[in-house]
């Protein structure tokens, strides 16, 4: 018989902190892909939000709180990020295990916009990128996913196999701000 | 020579830097240009083509001279402008283009050669004999014409790229471009004022004026002080807008650190990306030169220039200097110089009134006719009605008037307008979408104007985005006239400079004209005017008047040239930051990444992917000793290899059979529960797209995967498929690549070694070959596939991608003591082709069903994606190539990848073209070259012999073809 150890996507690569940003890695106890059956969006987010509290967010944006959010990543499609997903969702959605598919990191401190501002070509000005926005985007080379979190803070999301060049590109970025004092 | 009590820079911080080897001194605040002047060093470049001396001739980023070299070894940085540069201690300057000096150039001889060396030169003299172009011409002209070089070194300089929105983007901080951003800012828009000078300001900080009963430069400190203050505006000094794109799009070029001693840790430069809803532009003019004999003499200047050298910098540029002009600003020239004692010999003024001299001479109607003094200038020759005069001279301010800097607002391929009243080009409204232009840039060269119009259009953006336009008080300010009257060119003998830094003449440009090159974008090309780093800056101007004086047409029918991006030089480096060496692309790791790097695989790229080629034992010194090994390890006992790069897509729901039927040749709805089928997979033009297994875990539930290629490629098929073609199906489809860290686990020993792993019980009946289940190892929950890519007996084992570190190391640590082990890429790869299986390098993208032999794979009961384009005539049949099996028959045993295939006795030539080899590889099994190829008619000629010729390598070798599974053809081990 074999044990088999976890590892995390981000293990002996976090945290980090530069200036005044730190990255930190974030480890949810499920990541879920919840897929709403065809025509079943409303459905499906009344049932997420009496399971999970929260809402199937809108295009581009997420709900929910630090335990339990969900971020769009789709069409129809949301990544419940926290909690185990009730099997009542099976009702009204798919559910695909994501738990060791996303490498989840955390980007937060002053100059957290500024951060991304190196790798990321969409607007993240605290004025149009609010807390609850997300977006599918890429990251230097990468697609990812980033949600703010909170006023200085940002979730994302990267390819668990990319975990490497995410930490790598973000910490290049993170040394060339704080360079620059 | 310094200016007592004048300029801007710091006196008490004395700075020393090196040119030529030769300490200077200055203080901090100067450019290198300002401090060559200050130390009476006027030789400071050598010319592109005649290699004559040059002086430094601006003060911005138009400087067309004094191009130096910055920096030594891999951070050397050629073409730099001595005008641009900020000194720091320890900077190292360096001349260019010279050999072995500059004072003593002896490539100068070219000047000797002039009457030869003029436009359309190389064109006429080097056409013969043609093999000599390559060899002797153009290796002599390369050495003896150009500018700076690169050090061949590897860029060691940290740069960087970013991206930046706004709501008002302010481009030049002048005048017009602070009173903007002001104004902007107070009505709340988000503002971003970049400029490319050290200091904000623009001209405010070269001119000696008030405003608002102040300095200049010191209400323009003030302005700049008060934005900086605001938190919705960000400055952006030493920055340059290189270029207008698309949807508002504005690149950027800040220089970070060029102005440091120590970096310390910032990048050298940033290319940014700026996005503004509106832009206003505020790029100023650009001083113009008027064309005489000799006016490219050291020491002949930009009028403006020497304003700025004295007023900012306290330096005066000669110690007496005189003025050519043909318009008022020549005397602003005389009147600072005179006010900070330095003598001004005369002004010059080719027009016959204008203002009255204020303790200087002022000679009307006078043009300068030649200059003398080889490498600093010495005299200048003007001729009036009543002849011509010699005045010993060291400094000559030249004014032939301004030029709007339009650069930007024609990006986007408008054409600027012709103006009378200012002689000169100017921007058209709309020419760039939400970019307009205030100030000088817009032909208001007048600083009250500029400061209205920067205020005025300031409130029209933010306006238009829905602010409260404010009531912005415009203070006092200078407000005179424009008077100017062209003069291009003056008429004479010898030689008169338009384009200084590509060395071209007014002789040249009507050559040119004489030779019909008369467009203006033909003589640019055939003359070279324009074409160098500054891309005419100076220059562009003064040689289309002179083109449309030659051609007999006016300005405005002559046109410009077109006015392309970058408005500046920008370095590759700069806009490719962050992608040197690995920063390239990302690179995706395997779960089992580390343990294979520690056994000393070298690893290789599939796509993003790093894969282990094979695993040196140690006494193995050649690669293939190692896949031998591994090869048959996995023939004889078990062998262990990370398959978690092939794609996986989980896809679910009622619908999910009816897609996966559309989407296989074969099919899907039929497959029972806990069994795995293979599947092809066609482009809607008839070839194939991709293969794979398909495993059906639940009635609405199948794991698709894919080759580790086309993981992208066919999840996005799905996606088109769905969303356009099936719109109805209710499906979902999840990629699951990065879930599961999936593990084969192939040979005779396989089951065995698993028994050891899997919490449940193996056997035939509950994995039977292409069976597939839930398991648990070590407690955890994983999937099992029987399923088999190298003929043996074998499974792939998959858990969640956090356990695929320890289960890997597990698998391999057992198989070694079942006598197996890991085998890498190159194994795999000889054990596919003993099976004769297919990876992409058969099918390719020409590759059709048929032409695998798969062609009974594309149902006859159903419709499926391509099935009907596949049957276009052509697409299969005798003359189609199809894949067979070579095994070399002849004294030569080698085979070879992309290698033609030839009758025996047919001449190797392409007419002759049977066939192509895609894979191949020594299989130890058979001690021999087995390759895989498409052969014309192929399966029809299994037993005949072909050649095999490999043109680029030089190998020939005699094959025989055969079926291309050449290992267990009726699968008795896979199966067992």
């Amino acid at each position: 018989m074999v044990e088999l150890r976890a590892k995390t996507p981000c293990e002996g690569l976090l945290p980090l902190s530069v200036g005044e940003v730190s990255l930190t890695e974030e480890l949810p106890v499920s990541l879920s892909m919840v897929t709403a059956r065809a025509g079943r969006v409303e459905a499906c987010s009344d049932l997420l939000k009496s399971a999970h509290g929260m809402a199937m967010p809108k295009p581009n944006r997420a709900t929910g709180t630090t335990e339990a959010r969900a971020v769009w990543f789709g069409r129809d499609q949301v990544m419940l990020v926290g909690p185990a997903p009730s099997w009542s969702l099976k009702n009204e959605a798919t559910l695909v295990d994501q738990s060791d598919a996303w490498a989840v990191v955390k980007l937060e401190g002053a100059g957290a916009e500024e951060v991304l501002a190196r790798l990321v070509p969409i607007d993240l000005r605290g004025a149009t990128f609010k807390r609850g926005h997300t977006a599918r985007t890429m990251l230097g080379h990468m697609t990812v996913s980033i949600t703010r979190v909170g006023e200085q803070a940002f979730q994302i999301m990267a390819f668990r196999s990319m975990a490497k060049t995410l930490v790598h590109d973000l910490q290049r970025a993170m040394e060339s701000l704080a360079a620059r004092g | 020579m310094r200016v007592a009590g004048k300029g801007c820079v710091d006196r008490s911080k004395p700075v020393s830097f090196t040119f030529d080897g030769r300490r200077v001194q200055g203080f901090a605040g100067d450019t290198v240009a300002s401090a060559l002047l200050a130390n009476d060093i006027k030789l400071v470049a050598r010319s592109f083509k005649y290699h004559r001396p040059r002086g430094v001739m601006g003060a911005g980023s138009e400087e067309a001279n004094a191009l130096v070299t910055v920096g030594r070894g891999a951070h050397q940085e050629p073409n730099v402008r001595a005008t641009m540069q900020e000194i720091y201690d320890g900077l190292e300057v360096r001349s260019q283009n010279r050999w072995p000096s500059l004072d003593v150039d002896l490539l100068a001889v070219n000047d000797l050669a002039a009457p030869f060396l003029g436009a359309g030169f190389y064109y006429k003299t080097f056409m013969w004999p043609k093999a000599f172009w390559e060899r002797v011409y153009e290796p002599v002209i390369r050495r003896s014409a150009g500018l700076g070089s690169l050090s061949r070194e590897h860029n060691a300089d940290l740069y960087e790229k970013a991206f930046a929105f706004c709501d008002v983007l302010v481009i030049g901080a002048g005048p017009a471009g602070l009173m903007a951003a002001l104004t902007a800012a107070r009505a709340g828009a988000d503002v971003l004022l970049a400029d490319e000078d050290s200091t904000l300001g623009g001209r405010l900080n070269g001119e000696c004026e008030d405003i608002d009963g102040i300095a200049a430069a010191e209400w323009a400190a003030d302005m700049v002080a008060e934005l900086a203050s605001l938190p919705n505006v960000r400055l952006m000094p030493r920055t340059t807008v290189t270029g207008a794109y698309d949807h508002g799009t504005y690149g950027a070029l800040e220089r970070i650190s060029h102005h440091l001693s120590d970096a310390s840790g910032r990048p050298l430069e940033c290319f940014w990306r700026i996005v503004a809803k509106r832009t206003i532009l505020c790029a100023g003019a650009i001083e113009r030169p008027i064309a005489f004999r000799n006016n490219d003499r050291p020491g002949i200047m930009s009028a403006a220039a020497v304003r700025t050298y004295v007023n900012r910098y306290g330096v005066a540029p000669g110690r007496a200097v005189t003025v050519f002009t043909n318009n008022d600003d020549g005397h602003r020239t005389a009147r600072d110089l005179k006010a900070c004692g330095v003598h001004v010999t005369a002004v010059l003024d080719s027009r016959n009134d204008g203002p009255s001299g204020q303790g200087y001479p002022v000679i009307y109607g006078a043009e300068v006719c030649d200059a003398g003094g080889r490498k600093a200038l010495e005299s200048v020759t003007y001729r009036t009605v009543s002849g011509e005069e010699k005045l010993g001279t060291d400094c000559l301010a030249v004014s032939g008037g301004w030029n709007p800097a339009v650069h930007l607002t024609c990006h986007m391929n408008g054409r600027p307008e012709w103006r009378d009243d200012i002689q000169s080009f100017g921007p058209v409204e709309g020419m760039v979408p939400g970019l307009t232009t205030a100030g000088a840039c817009n032909g208001t060269f007048s600083t009250l104007g500029a400061l209205q119009e920067g205020a005025d259009k300031a409130n029209d953006a933010v306006q238009a985005l829905g602010f409260k336009s404010i009531d912005a008080e415009v203070p006092a300010a200078e407000d005179a006239p424009y008077n100017m009257a062209p003069l291009w060119a003056v008429a004479g003998r010898g030689r008169a400079w338009l384009d200084f830094q590509n060395d071209v003449t007014v002789k040249d440009v009507k050559q040119a004209a004489k030779e019909n090159f008369r467009s203006v974008e033909h003589m640019k090309r055939y003359t070279t005017q324009g074409m160098a780093p500054d891309q005419g800056k100076t220059s562009s101007m003064g040689a289309l008047a002179v083109l449309a004086d030659a051609t007999g047409r006016g300005i405005p029918e002559t046109g410009t040239t077109t006015f392309r991006p970058p408005f500046v030089p920008v370095s590759i480096a700069a806009l490719g930051a962050g992608a040197q060496g690995i920063g390239f692309a990302p690179e995706r790791l395997t779960t089992s990444h580390e343990a294979s790097v520690t056994n000393g695989a070298p690893m290789i790229e599939a796509g993003l992917w790093y894969r282990p080629s094979y695993y040196p034992k140690a006494d193995e010194t050649k690669w293939r000793q190692s896949c031998d090994r591994e090869v048959q390890m996995v023939r004889n006992a078990v062998g262990v290899c990370d398959v978690s790069t092939l794609g996986k897509i989980d896809i679910q729901g009622p619908d999910a059979a009816v897609l996966l039927d559309f989407v296989y040749t074969n099919t899907f709805s039929t497959l029972k529960v806990g069994k795995v089928r293979y599947g092809l997979m066609l482009r809607e033009d008839g070839t194939v797209m991709d293969d794979g297994t398909t495993a059906r875990l639940g009635e609405d539930h199948f794991v698709m995967t894919t080759t580790t290629a086309a993981a992208g490629p066919v999840m996005r098929h799905l996606e088109y498929v769905h969303q356009c073609l099936r719109p109805e199906l209710d499906v979902s489809m999840v990629s699951v690549t990065e879930q599961w860290a999936q593990f084969a686990v192939a040979g005779p020993e396989s089951r065995e070694m698993l028994a050891g792993i899997v919490g449940e019980e193996i056997d035939t009946e509950t994995f039977p070959f292409m069976g597939c289940g839930e398991i648990t190892v070590g407690g955890v929950r994983g999937r099992l596939f029987r399923i088999s890519f190298s003929g043996e007996h074998a499974y792939e084992i998959a858990v969640p991608a956090r356990y695929g570190k320890s289960l890997y190391q597990a698998l391999v640590q057992r198989a070694e003591a079942l006598g197996g082990g890991a085998y890498g890429m190159e194994a795999l790869n000889v054990l596919r082709i003993e099976k004769g299986f297919i990876t992409h390098s058969e099918i390719h993208g020409r590759t059709t069903a048929f032409d695998i032999g798969l062609e009974r794979m594309v149902s006859a009961k159903k419709d499926c994606i391509g099935k009907t384009m596949s049957e276009r005539p052509g697409l299969y049949g005798d003359e189609r190539e199809q894949l067979v099996g070579l095994k070399p028959v002849g004294p030569v045993k080698q085979l070879t990848a992309g290698a033609h295939l030839f009758e025996v006795d047919a001449e190797p030539v392409r007419e002759n073209e049977q066939g192509y080899t895609t894979s191949v590889g020594f299989s130890p099994t058979f001690e021999s070259f087995l390759g895989l190829a498409f052969l014309r008619n192929g399966r029809a000629r299994h037993g005949e012999q072909v050649m095999m010729v490999d043109h680029l390598r030089g190998v020939t070798t005699r094959c025989e073809v055969c079926d291309p599974v050449f290992f267990d053809s009726d699968g008795g081990r896979m199966r067992g």
